[in-house]
């Protein structure tokens, strides 16, 4: 394999991702989370599985739009770390917030459909994570590993639905990501959009 | 002695000396990136990490509250501190985030205020703040609040029963309704600058539920005036329902013949009703209501209906289906 151009690169994101977790992890038994200290960690790592999530989602789009390689190389740094931070959440939520009691947590996946929305979003996250190593890119081959993986774009759908769920009054926030997510979206169609007149044209230009 | 060459041992060879930059500069960029990750993250997200309890604003003492035992109204759990009924706050003309108003705290002046008295009553009048104040003994009330989002707190408020000022203005036999009214100045209350709800913020009760002597109209709590982010300098506190009952900031209190708009219930009525009285038994859409946590502890407690005060308020609602009227 061609050692990569920045060696330092994918080490850098994941310390850099998981240094806030870290930090919270230590802060709240210390007392530094304010007042409602699982109620501040659920927000924390909710949000911050949504903006890794969004930022693994815009990899691509940014090598289209720059023709950087680099971003392609944190892209599963990025799911890994969205993945991490989505599965703090919800074990916040499980063991601290609902104290592990099977009763509420049916409760709260049966009645309240944000919490149900956000229970599919991290499922749809754990294919993903079980594929994200090159044995299983080789195992399924390319393509249907890319198609596997567009459930990433689902994923980050129900995340900004459950957040948007969760808010009380202002949407302004989820309606962001919402934006962010359809301009990556419509980046991506363009691209696919663009490739096939490509082919088209190639096709006209070589008839068989 | 000097020798101005170094001796060959100190010469680093050409190929180390450039593995040796690259290592270096490696490192920046490693450095640089992780920090630049958890900067941005921190940047997008960080402010939900909560308050800050170092910058609790001082109201400034008030008289000492009257040192007596336990009133007929006070419950003996331990009360949430201080630091935590100030910091953690829902006032959203002071920002959407918790440590928003005592953040922002500064911007309200509680002095000069007035209020005015007006609507289905014999003696409408508009009163100076500290005037309507010195009305009434301040007493002290350690009362449990239940906030709609599952969490509680137990808060000794200073100040008096509504129904002592409703006495004052006397109301007409024709008042079916008490109507409050927040401050409404976007130069002080700047979350009223955006739209979020339909500003000024109003709250309503039933007469007879205004009446009860359990309702009380707050001026402090721990012995020192009302924070501003805590409703400065005059609020409503109805312990038996749901904290957004609880206007701040009153302005105007007007007894009305017909069930006054409250502002959550005219922003989603399907999720917050007029009567809003704390019931275990009827969830909201987002927040199971059947248990709650205590500022300051870990695990949740169950709710009780009326929020523990059923046996003084349950009457007000005997024959009414409580999940229609919620």
């Amino acid at each position: 394999m061609a050692s990569a151009p920045h060696p330092w690169l994918n080490p850098a994101v994941t310390v850099g991702g998981l240094v806030p977790l870290v930090s919270l992890a230590v802060q709240g038994p210390l007392g530094g989370l304010g007042s409602n200290a699982i109620e501040a960690a659920l927000n924390y790592t909710g949000l911050s599985a949504l903006v890794l999530l969004v930022a693994s989602l815009a990899c691509t789009p940014l090598r289209f739009v720059t023709g950087w390689t680099w971003p392609a190389r944190v892209r599963r740094t990025l799911g890994l770390l969205a993945f991490t931070y989505a599965s703090a959440h919800a074990l916040t939520y499980v063991v601290l917030d609902q104290g592990l009691s099977g009763s509420a947590l049916l409760e709260s996946l049966g009645e309240r459909p944000f919490i149900f929305v956000g229970f599919a979003a991290l499922m749809a996250m754990v294919p993903l994570a079980v594929t994200s190593t090159n044995a299983w890119v080789r195992r399924l081959g390319f393509p249907r590993w890319q198609r596997l993986h567009r459930l990433a774009y689902v994923a980050g759908v129900l995340g900004v639905v459950h957040f948007a769920w969760r808010v009380k009054k202002d949407l302004t926030e989820p309606m962001l990501y919402g934006a962010v997510l359809a301009v990556l979206f419509a980046l991506r169609v363009g691209e696919a959009m663009r490739k096939r007149r490509a082919r088209a044209a190639a096709a006209a230009r070589n008839p068989a | 002695m000097r020798d101005d060459k170094p001796p060959g041992s100190d010469i680093t060879p050409e190929s180390l000396y450039l593995r040796r930059r690259e290592l270096l500069k490696n490192a920046g960029l490693f450095l640089g990136t992780a920090a630049g990750v958890a900067g941005g993250l921190l940047l997008l997200t960080g402010r939900r990490l909560g308050s800050s309890k170092s910058d609790v604003p001082d109201a400034g003492a008030v008289a000492q509250p009257v040192v007596k035992a336990a009133g007929e109204f006070d419950t003996l759990e331990p009360r949430t501190p201080y630091e935590d009924v100030t910091t953690y706050n829902n006032f959203y003309e002071l920002g959407l985030d918790k440590a928003d108003p005592a953040r922002l705290a500064h911007l309200l002046k509680p002095r000069p205020w007035t209020v005015t008295l007006d609507g289905e009553v014999h003696e409408p009048r508009t009163v100076d703040i500290d005037q309507l104040l010195s009305w009434f003994p301040p007493e002290e009330r350690v009362y449990r609040m239940r906030c709609v989002e599952g969490w509680s707190m137990v808060i000794p408020w200073m100040g008096f029963p509504l129904a002592a000022l409703l006495a004052k203005v006397k109301p007409t036999s024709h008042a079916r309704y008490v109507s409050f009214t927040t401050l409404m100045d976007p130069e002080q209350l700047p979350g009223q600058k955006r739209a979020v709800l339909d500003w000024p913020y109003t709250e309503g009760l039933r007469l007879d539920e205004a009446l009860h002597p359990l309702t009380f109209m707050a001026m402090g709590l721990y012995g020192r005036q009302l924070p501003a982010q805590n409703g400065a300098p005059l609020r409503l506190v109805v312990p038996w329902k749901y904290g957004f009952k609880g206007g701040k900031s009153i302005v105007r209190i007007s007894l009305t013949r017909t069930q006054p708009f409250t502002t959550w219930n005219l922003a989603a009525p399907e999720e917050y009703g007029f009567y809003a009285n704390v019931n275990p038994a009827v969830p909201h859409p987002r927040w199971s209501q059947a248990t709650e946590r205590r500022i300051g502890d870990l695990g949740r407690r169950p709710t009780l209906p009326f929020n523990g005060y059923a046996e003084q308020v349950a009457h007000l609602y005997a024959g009414m289906d409580l999940r229609k009227n919620y």
